[in-house]
C-alpha cells in the first residue's frame, strides 16, 4: 500500500469535522449576527470608473455551500505564490483570523463548522443587491461576466442555457466572455449570443478554418464611463477543443494568441482609449504570464481557475483581479484613470453571505419563474450525507470519491476516472442530497458514462498526460483544471519531475497488486471528450448509487501520494 | 507504420488500446535535415519567428507560421516526427515579405524548427514547443 510518509495527505481534509473544531473558537463566534450587508458592502468609492466583476458562476442561481481547495499546488515561478496558497497559510498571509468571515469564505479548514455557523453562499438575487448597491454609488459601472455562466445546473442543461441568459440579462452585464457555454453545441451558443443585449467578446476566438478572427465575437468594445474612454478586451478560454469536445464546436479555434491580444491592446490605445481592461478566462496563472508579455492592459479580470483573492496582485502595470465562482464572490474595481493613465486603483472582494445579504425580489422572483417547471424533480431527496461533500483542489474531493465509488460499483468497473474540474458547490454532513446536487456536480452536454478496457500503460499515458495539464512549470501549456479522479487504483505523482515521468506506483487497490503495464483493467469514467461515447448519463449512476446507500459515508480513500520536493 | 502517440490519444478514453510504443528521439534524422539543409555551417540563435499554438487543438492539423525578414529560404522542421523536415519556403527577389504558413502534422509533444537562410551564407533559427496531448479535463 502508500505509505504516508513525506507526502501531503491528500484525502485527510475528507474526513468529517462536525463537532469537531481544530481552533476551538468558532463556537464563541456571534457568526452571522455580527456580519451586517452594510459591512459587506463598505466601500469609499474611489476615482471616476467602476468595474463589477462576477465570474465562473456555473449556473448556480441559488445559495450553496462551496468548500475552497486545501490542495492547490504552483509550480514552476508559481511555487508558493498565490494563488497556490491554502487553508491556514493562506489565513497568515493576509491576516485573516481563524474562524473569522474570512476564513470561511476564502480558506478551506473547519469548513463543515463554519458553514453551519455562517450559512451559506451566493445566489443570484444577492448578487443582484451588491451590483444594485454598487450602482447606487456609481450609476454607470461596468459590470463583466467572465463565463461559465450557461453551464453547471440541473435548469441550466434542461433549458440549454436559457435559465442563466434571462437571469444574467435582468442584471444588465455590459459584456461577457466565453468557456462552458460553447459545450452547448456551436448553433444554440449562436442562438444566444444572437439574444444578448450587451457584447460577447473573445480576441482569441477565431474561426477554425480560416483562422481569422470569428465575426461572431468581436475582440473589444468601447465604453464611455464617468468620462474615460475604456475598452474591454475579451479572452475566452484558450483551450476549449482539448479540455472539452472540439466536435460540439468544430467551427472554432482558440488558443492563448498573446501576440494578437497585443495588437488589440495597440489598436484600442490607438483609438484612445485611457483605460484598458482585459475580461479573461485563461486561468490565473496564464493571465499572470500574459500579463508580463503583453504591454498596456491595466486590469485583467481573471477567471476559469475559480481562485478568489482579496487582493489584487500586480504583475508590472497591470493589476489582475480574482472573483472566485458559484455566485460566491462579487469583486469592485474603482479606478481614478486621469490623462489617459490608471493613477490608482481600490478593490474589494465581497462574499456574498446569503443569510446576510437580502435578495433582491424581482430577481428572486425571476429565479423562481426559471426553476418552477423544474421544482419536483429538483427537489427529490435521494439520500443523506454523513460526510463534507466537496471536490475543489488538486486531487480527489469527497465528491469525486463517491463519484468513482458509484462507477466502480454500478459499473462493475476495476477502476473509475471522473474528470478534475473544478466546479461542483459542497454540501455539509447532515444534508440531504437532493437530484438538484447532483445535476450541480455532474450535469454536462456529454455526461455519459463509458466503460471500457485498458492497458496499464494507457491509464499510465492518460495520468502523466493530465498532469502536465497541471504540473508543466510554464503556465502557458497548463489547462487549469485538476487532476483526473481516480478509484479503485493508488499512484504517487511527482509534480516536479518531466512530463512521463511523474506517475508511478500504480496500485490496483483491490488486490493491492502492481498495475500492469501489459494488462487490460475495467475502466469505468465520464465526461469523455469523444464523439459517440455510449452508456447511460453520469447522474442517474450516482443517483441509483446513493440511492442504494440511503446514508453517505465517504472514508478516507488517501489514495494518491504527492511528491511535492 | 507505427501507431503515432497522437493517433493513440485520439481512441481516447473510451476505446481499448493495444499497446503505446516508446517514442525515440529523431535527432538523428533532425540532424541529417539541418546538414543537407545548411551544408554544415553555424546556425545562430535568433532573426526568425515561429508562430505555433502552445497546445495543439489538433495534431494532425496544426497551423504554424513562419518568417525571417530578408531571408532566401526558410525550412521548417517537426523535430518530434519520424521525417522531421516539412517544408522550405523559398522566397524570390521580388517577394514582399518573407513568411509562409501551413499547417503540419505533430506525432507527439516536440519542438517545431524553423531554419532561415540568408542572401549572404549565414543561417539563423527559432523554435517553439507544441504540446500535443489529450486533454478533457479542464475545468
Amino acid at each position: 500500500m502508500i505509505s504516508r510518509r513525506d507526502f501531503l495527505q491528500v484525502g485527510m481534509a475528507a474526513s468529517a469535522v462536525l463537532g469537531a473544531s481544530g481552533f476551538g473558537n468558532w463556537a464563541r463566534l456571534s457568526a452571522q449576527q455580527s456580519l451586517t450587508q452594510d459591512q459587506l458592502l463598505e466601500f469609499d468609492t474611489f476615482g471616476n470608473v467602476s468595474l463589477i466583476h462576477v465570474t465562473d458562476i456555473h449556473a448556480q442561481l441559488k445559495p450553496i455551500y462551496f468548500r475552497e481547495p486545501s490542495v492547490n499546488l504552483g509550480v514552476g515561478p508559481n511555487k508558493g505564490e498565490v494563488p497556490h496558497v491554502t487553508g491556514a497559510d493562506f489565513r497568515k498571509l493576509y491576516g485573516i483570523a481563524d474562524g473569522s468571515p474570512s476564513h470561511y469564505a476564502l480558506s478551506s479548514g473547519d469548513f463543515s463548522s463554519l458553514a453551519q455557523a455562517y450559512g451559506k453562499v451566493g445566489g443570484m438575487d444577492r448578487v443582484a443587491t451588491v451590483i444594485n448597491a454598487i450602482r447606487a454609488a456609481r450609476p454607470d459601472a461596468l459590470l463583466l461576466d467572465g463565463g461559465d455562466t450557461w453551464h453547471g445546473s440541473y435548469t441550466c442543461l434542461k433549458t440549454e442555457g436559457q435559465d442563466m441568459v434571462n437571469v444574467m440579462n435582468a442584471l444588465k452585464p455590459d459584456a461577457m466572455t466565453f468557456h462552458w457555454e460553447f459545450t452547448l453545441g456551436s448553433e444554440r451558443v449562436s442562438e444566444l449570443v444572437e439574444s444578448l443585449p450587451f457584447a460577447a467578446l473573445g480576441q482569441n476566438i477565431f474561426d477554425a478554418e480560416w483562422d481569422e478572427p470569428a465575426e461572431l465575437f468581436p475582440p473589444y468594445k468601447f465604453f464611455e464611463r464617468g468620462g474615460v474612454k475604456i475598452a474591454v478586451i475579451g479572452q475566452a478560454f484558450p483551450y476549449m477543443p482539448i479540455a472539452n469536445p472540439g466536435w460540439m464546436f468544430p467551427e472554432y479555434a482558440f488558443g492563448i494568441r498573446d501576440e494578437h491580444m497585443q495588437e488589440m491592446v495597440d489598436e484600442v490605445r490607438a483609438q484612445g482609449a485611457e483605460l484598458v481592461v482585459c475580461l479573461s478566462h485563461n486561468g490565473f496563472d496564464v493571465d499572470k504570464r500574459m500579463a508580463s508579455v503583453v504591454s498596456g492592459i491595466d486590469v485583467i479580470l481573471t477567471g476559469h481557475t475559480h481562485d478568489a483573492l482579496p487582493e489584487p496582485v500586480l504583475v508590472g502595470d497591470t493589476i489582475l483581479i480574482a472573483s472566485g465562482s458559484n455566485g460566491k464572490f462579487v469583486s469592485r474595481v474603482d479606478l481614478d484613470v486621469r490623462d489617459g493613465k490608471m493613477m490608482g486603483f481600490r478593490h474589494k472582494l465581497i462574499p456574498i453571505f446569503a443569510d446576510v445579504i437580502e435578495p433582491d425580489a424581482e430577481i428572486s422572483a425571476l429565479i423562481d419563474e426559471q426553476r418552477a417547471p423544474f421544482q419536483s424533480e429538483l427537489s427529490e431527496v435521494i439520500g443523506q450525507t454523513d460526510t463534507l461533500l466537496y471536490r475543489r483542489g488538486n486531487f480527489n474531493g469527497t465528491w469525486d470519491d463517491l463519484i468513482c465509488d458509484a462507477l466502480l460499483s454500478e459499473r462493475e468497473a476495476d477502476i473509475a476516472m471522473s474528470p478534475g474540474v473544478r466546479w461542483g458547490p459542497s454540501l455539509i454532513p447532515g444534508d440531504d442530497i437532493t437530484r438538484e446536487d447532483i445535476f450541480n456536480v455532474t450535469s454536462m452536454t456529454y455526461g455519459k458514462a463509458y466503460r471500457s478496457e485498458m492497458t496499464g500503460e494507457f491509464i499510465k499515458v492518460i495520468l502523466e498526460d493530465v498532469a502536465d495539464n497541471i504540473f508543466n512549470p510554464d503556465p502557458y501549456y497548463q489547462q487549469g483544471g485538476d487532476m483526473v479522479r481516480i478509484g479503485g487504483m493508488g499512484y504517487q505523482v511527482d509534480v516536479n519531475k518531466p512530463a512521463g515521468d511523474r506517475i508511478s506506483n500504480m496500485t490496483l487497490l483491490k488486490t493491492g497488486a502492481p498495475i500492469d503495464a501489459s494488462k487490460s483493467y475495467v475502466v469505468a469514467g465520464w465526461a469523455s471528450v469523444n464523439e459517440g461515447t455510449e452508456g447511460p448519463q453520469i447522474w442517474d449512476v450516482v443517483e441509483s448509487h446513493i440511492k442504494k446507500l440511503g446514508t453517505v459515508t465517504v472514508a478516507d480513500h488517501d489514495n494518491v501520494k504527492v511528491v511535492v520536493e | 507504420m507505427k501507431l503515432s502517440r497522437r493517433e493513440t490519444l485520439l481512441l481516447g478514453a473510451g476505446a481499448a488500446v493495444a499497446a503505446v510504443l516508446p517514442l525515440p528521439t529523431y535527432a538523428d534524422a533532425v540532424a541529417d535535415a539541418v546538414a543537407a539543409f545548411t551544408g554544415g555551417a553555424d546556425v545562430a540563435d535568433g532573426g526568425v519567428t515561429v508562430d505555433a499554438p502552445e497546445i495543439a487543438e489538433n495534431g494532425n492539423t496544426v497551423p504554424i507560421s513562419v518568417s525571417s525578414d530578408g531571408a532566401e529560404s526558410i525550412m521548417v522542421l517537426a523535430t518530434g516526427n519520424p521525417t522531421p523536415a516539412v517544408a522550405t519556403f523559398t522566397f524570390g527577389e521580388l517577394a514582399a515579405s518573407q513568411s509562409g504558413s501551413i499547417r503540419i502534422r505533430l506525432a507527439q509533444t516536440q519542438d517545431v524548427m524553423a531554419i532561415a537562410k540568408m542572401p549572404d551564407g549565414t543561417f539563423q533559427k527559432a523554435s517553439a514547443t507544441v504540446k500535443v496531448t489529450i486533454g478533457g479535463c479542464g475545468g
